[in-house]
């Protein structure tokens, strides 16, 4: 028989032989050396076995004792999962080296935007996932150890005088926790790598498999006589038939499967620890072979027990008690040290994954925004995140602490269940967020917070017992007296294995959350990149996203750093940096592409959220994040905009200053025109003067004049006044009109009235005669307007044929046509008309047809256009002709502009 | 004898086929392991079901053939084959 305190020296022989292990491969690692050993498939294997803890090597006896073949789902599942590496695994182990995530929180974290808030969620929902699975390991190294003290080998062992088992659990925990932090968190390396570790963990493989196998080979042809004699023995026992529900045989699969790509220990050593992804095809096979070699003898140890045991021993410590019960202290003590190699490798691995996600998305965060102060200030902070990962880890075993001594222990696998299904709910939101871009972060938070309340529930409380946690009322009628929320028939459907009951639903409804909510959600621009990374992993594994480093100094990088990565191995990043960017010196340049490195260095250490904080503290926020960038698309859409209105308004410009050149080119030809009017008016006002003074001056000089010739000086003196007169009054008129300051006297007559006078007062005492034809029929029309100026038009266009008809008979046809509500009066002579040349400007102010002989100043036809125009009318000189020919267009019914302007307001209306 | 047809890249044609394969596996473990599902669970007389012996043979048949056949896939398929 062992002593317990030969156990104990065995088992502190054994640790320290880890110790020195993990200390070798770790000065191993560093130094570069043994590289095939510390990164070879077959520890890479042999480290996955941490899913094989206390529970496969003593709970898996028990289990198969107490519902035959049932155990063997918990091997199934990863052995699937495994198996089909190609869906799953390829691409998280790809992932999670691209995006050197850190945990399975980081990975979701990551997935979701980098949210911090999802990362928090995940953290709390492992540490109590796994908190029962501690405890767990707790009890099983508490049951192997009393199963030493007691003194009749098998017995039940509660009730041992020199054993205390609460005590020896608490002295157990307290040997884990500071085993655990001397191993994880021993050096200021706070990589998320722990080489050491992985290689303790592949030795603990190699002795717990080894012991398993040595127990089963001895109870198969020790003690039961062959493999044949197995057989029937088996076949022969209480378990000897097929009595698996088919419904935990499922969903214990798909449990399992799913726990072992959701628990936290696993995603460490599975993808944080890996070095290479060849190694996954490998362990691909070799891992279903470990898993299966484990669970080859669990079935015949059982059954052997069952028979060779007295009644009432438990069957979780068959694998202990056989060897004891036979004598055989030396297998006793391998199963012993097998047993503590499970634990302890599950231990460690666990706390240390949780201790990770805790102080990189709990504590690191709040520490940083208490600081508050920036990154890079103050000295180390290495400390800091040592001292987060230590308490985290006290916390953790004292938490599994607590749970074992509440529960007060059970069976092993009902509490592996447990916990298996606590971590199962980060599968749809981590399968989602790997191949479905619509999985959005809200629908992750809502899902994990559905399944993680139903497992509470379902799973977690009634573990307690009934009337532990939940009151025996909530179990027989439900919450708050619902009857569908029973916690063991939730929605009234009852009958159910309580474990599938909990499985299926919690699962389930997790899943349709967060289906639903992430179809009716829209991601934020970060999550929608960090998804289109994500699950299109296998294609393109760019950054997640670049600095614009430009403001940082290379200095605060490395300040910061320092006190991350500690200051040689920043140094050396800094100055490898620096050789590949072929710079001399110890600072590289800080480009995006080294920041991003930096902050993936970081990341590892901190998380990715964490480094993300601290980079954009000293880098001063100029991440180029998908918001930035969407800010700066924004602008320069604002910008696009801007400018394409100055354009428009450029061109606005443009055509107002083409308008004002013309406009300006228009005043210089009037003031021209102005000018030339001016030379005109003061030639003709002239000529009439010089002659007046001359005359005038004869007149007063000529003393011996005769009275015929005073008489003839004094008339041509009263003909040029008078022409000078008329001179005035029609450039007075002219100017009226053109001003239209002009008043118009309308009156209603008939045009024959009005063409009369016209025609009356042209011939008087005219010197040639002029014959007109005209037709009364057609002038016999009313109308309104003017009378007496569309007269003096008249008056003008019949003195003109008079004076300027050349035919040797002159006649002059005036004839009247009426269009619509206009008249059209025609004044036709029988002259040679007026040269094409001349056409154009005989309405201009002064023009005289030269080599006409003629009286008039000038101004009689611009007088007439003028009349016209404000007469509503128009006045025009018929081309293309032989003969002269003036258009009179006059309306029947002046209308003004303000009667114009009345009429569209009335027509308005 | 009859040449290949130059055009039928025997190589990587049979490669991508045994990629299937990989990725078709655990589909037929799955399949194989969810047989027991519609073995006779026994109610009344245990000597009616199907004998713990045979369950273990079964299941761990299964278990080896699933594994030697991944085994052998690796083989084939390893990245460093290609440059033998």
């Amino acid at each position: 028989m062992v002593s317990l305190n030969q156990l104990v020296a065995v088992c502190l022989l054994y640790v320290a032989g880890l110790f020195v292990v993990a200390f070798l491969a770790e000065r191993a690692a560093t130094r570069g050396q043994a590289g095939w050993l510390l990164r070879s498939p077959l520890v890479y294997t042999l480290s996955l076995s941490i899913y094989c803890t206390a529970w496969t090597f003593y709970g898996a006896v028990g289990y198969a004792a107490r519902s035959g073949l049932e155990y063997v789902t918990i091997y199934l599942g990863p052995s699937l999962v495994m198996i089909g590496w190609w869906w799953v695994l390829r691409r998280l182990v790809h992932i999670g080296r691209t995006q050197r995530v850190t945990s399975v929180a980081d990975l979701i974290s990551s997935r979701y935007g980098k949210s911090n808030t999802l990362a928090i969620v995940v953290t709390v929902m492992s540490v109590i996932g796994v908190t029962p699975y501690i405890a767990l390991q707790l009890q099983s190294v508490v049951l192997s150890l009393s199963i030493f003290a007691a003194p009749d080998v098998g017995l039940i062992t509660t009730d041992i005088p020199a054993f205390n088992a609460p005590q020896a659990a608490f002295w157990v925990a307290t040997g884990l926790a500071l085993f655990t932090v001397l191993f994880g968190t021993r050096n200021l390396n706070v990589n998320d790598r722990h080489p050491g570790v992985v290689i303790a963990v592949a030795v603990e493989a190699v002795v717990k498999l080894f012991a398993l196998i040595a127990v089963g080979v001895f109870v198969v042809w020790g003690l039961a006589g062959g493999l044949s004699e197995t057989m029937a023995r088996l076949d022969a026992s209480d378990i000897g038939t097929w009595q698996v529900q088919g419904g935990r045989w499922v969903a214990l699969t798909m449990l399992s499967a799913a726990a072992f790509l959701c628990l936290p220990r696993m995603f460490q050593v599975m993808v944080v620890e890996n070095d290479d992804e060849r190694h996954l095809q490998i362990a691909a096979w070799a891992f279903p072979l470990y898993l299966m070699l484990m669970s080859l003898f669990v079935v015949p140890i059982a059954v052997v027990g069952l028979d060779l045991l007295p009644a009432g021993s438990d069957p979780d410590l068959f694998v202990l008690s056989l060897p004891l019960s036979q004598g055989q202290n030396g297998l006793a003590m391998l199963a012993f040290l097998g047993g503590f190699s499970s634990a302890t490798s599950m231990v460690i691995v666990a706390t240390l994954a949780l201790s990770t996600m805790v102080s990189n998305h709990i504590v690191m965060p709040v520490w940083l925004s208490v600081q508050g102060e920036g990154a890079s200030q103050s000295g180390d902070v290495r400390h800091v995140i040592i001292l987060s990962r230590r308490l985290s880890i006290l916390l953790i075993i004292a938490l599994g602490f607590l749970y074992y001594r509440t529960s007060g222990g059970g069976a092993l696998a009902a509490i592996g269940t447990i916990s298996f299904g606590g971590v199962a709910q980060f599968l749809p939101a981590m399968l989602g967020g790997l191949f479905w871009r619509g999985a959005t972060r809200t629908g992750a938070l809502f899902g994990l917070g559905t399944g993680f309340a139903l497992w509470v529930f379902t799973m977690l409380l009634p573990s307690f017992g009934q009337g532990g946690a939940l009151s025996v009322a909530t179990f027989e009628q439900g919450l708050f007296g619902l009857g569908w929320l029973r916690p063991q028939a939730l929605f009234g459907i009852g009958g159910l294995d309580p474990t599938v009951h909990a499985v299926v639903w919690s699962l389930s409804l997790n899943t349709a959350v967060f289906v639903v909510v992430s179809l009716f959600t829209f991601p934020s621009p970060i999550e929608r990149l960090q998804g289109a990374q994500f699950v299109t992993v296998q294609d393109t594994a760019g950054p997640a996203r670049s600095w614009a480093a430009s403001v940082a100094g290379s200095e605060d990088l490395m300040i910061m750093a320092q006190r991350i990565l500690g200051a040689p191995e920043a140094q050396a990043f800094f100055q490898a940096e620096a050789r590949a960017q072929g710079r001399l010196g110890d600072f590289p340049e800080p480009t995006p592409t080294f920041v991003q490195a930096l902050e993936r260095e970081l990341a590892a250490s901190v998380g990715a959220a964490t480094a993300h904080a601290m980079v954009g503290q000293i880098v001063g926020g100029t991440s180029v994040s998908v918001q930035d960038l969407l800010a700066v698309a924004d602008e320069s859409a604002q910008m696009l905009e801007y400018s394409s209105q100055l354009e428009a308004k450029s061109n606005e410009l443009s055509a107002t200053a083409a308008e004002l050149r013309r406009a300006n080119e228009k005043l210089t030809q009037l003031s021209a025109q102005k000018d030339a009017f001016l030379s005109q008016i003061s030639h003709e006002l002239r000529t009439p003067m010089t002659s007046i003074r001359s005359f005038s001056e004869i007149l007063r000089d000529a003393t011996d004049m005769t009275g015929p010739d005073k008489t003839c000086y004094a008339s041509i003196i009263h003909t040029e006044t008078i022409r000078l007169t008329r001179l005035l009054d029609d450039l007075l008129d002219l100017s009226v009109l053109e001003n239209g300051q002009v008043s118009l006297h309308k009156r209603t007559s008939a045009l024959s009235d009005v063409l009369d006078l016209a025609v009356t007062t042209a011939l008087a005492g005219a010197a040639r005669p002029l014959r007109i034809h005209r037709n009364r029929a057609d002038e016999s029309v009313q109308l309104t307007t003017d009378l007496d100026r569309l007269a003096q038009v008249f008056i003008n266009l019949v003195a003109n044929a008079q004076k300027y008809c050349d035919a040797p008979d002159p006649a002059l046809v005036i004839a009247v046509t009426q269009r619509d509500d206009m008249l059209e009066i025609d004044f036709v002579d029988n002259g040679r008309g007026i040269d094409a040349e001349a056409q154009s400007v005989i309405f201009e102010k002064f023009y005289r047809i030269s080599g006409v002989a003629g009286v008039g100043a000038g101004l009689g036809l611009s007088i007439c256009r003028e009349i016209m125009t404000r007469l509503g009318g128009s006045i025009a000189y018929v081309s293309g002709r032989d003969e002269g020919a003036f258009r009179v267009l006059v309306p029947l019914q002046h209308v003004t502009d303000e009667m114009r302007q009345e009429a569209a307001i009335e027509g308005a209306i | 004898m009859a040449r290949d047809p130059v055009f039928l890249e025997r190589k990587s044609y049979r490669r991508r086929r045994l990629l299937d394969a990989v990725r078709l596996l655990p589909l037929l473990g799955l399949a194989l392991w969810m047989v027991p599902l519609m073995w006779a669970v026994p109610t009344t007389q245990p000597s009616e079901g199907v004998p713990m012996s045979a369950a273990l043979y079964y299941v761990f048949g299964i278990w080896g053939g699933v594994l030697l056949a991944g085994w052998a896939l690796w083989r084939r398929t390893r990245p460093d084959q290609d440059q033998s």
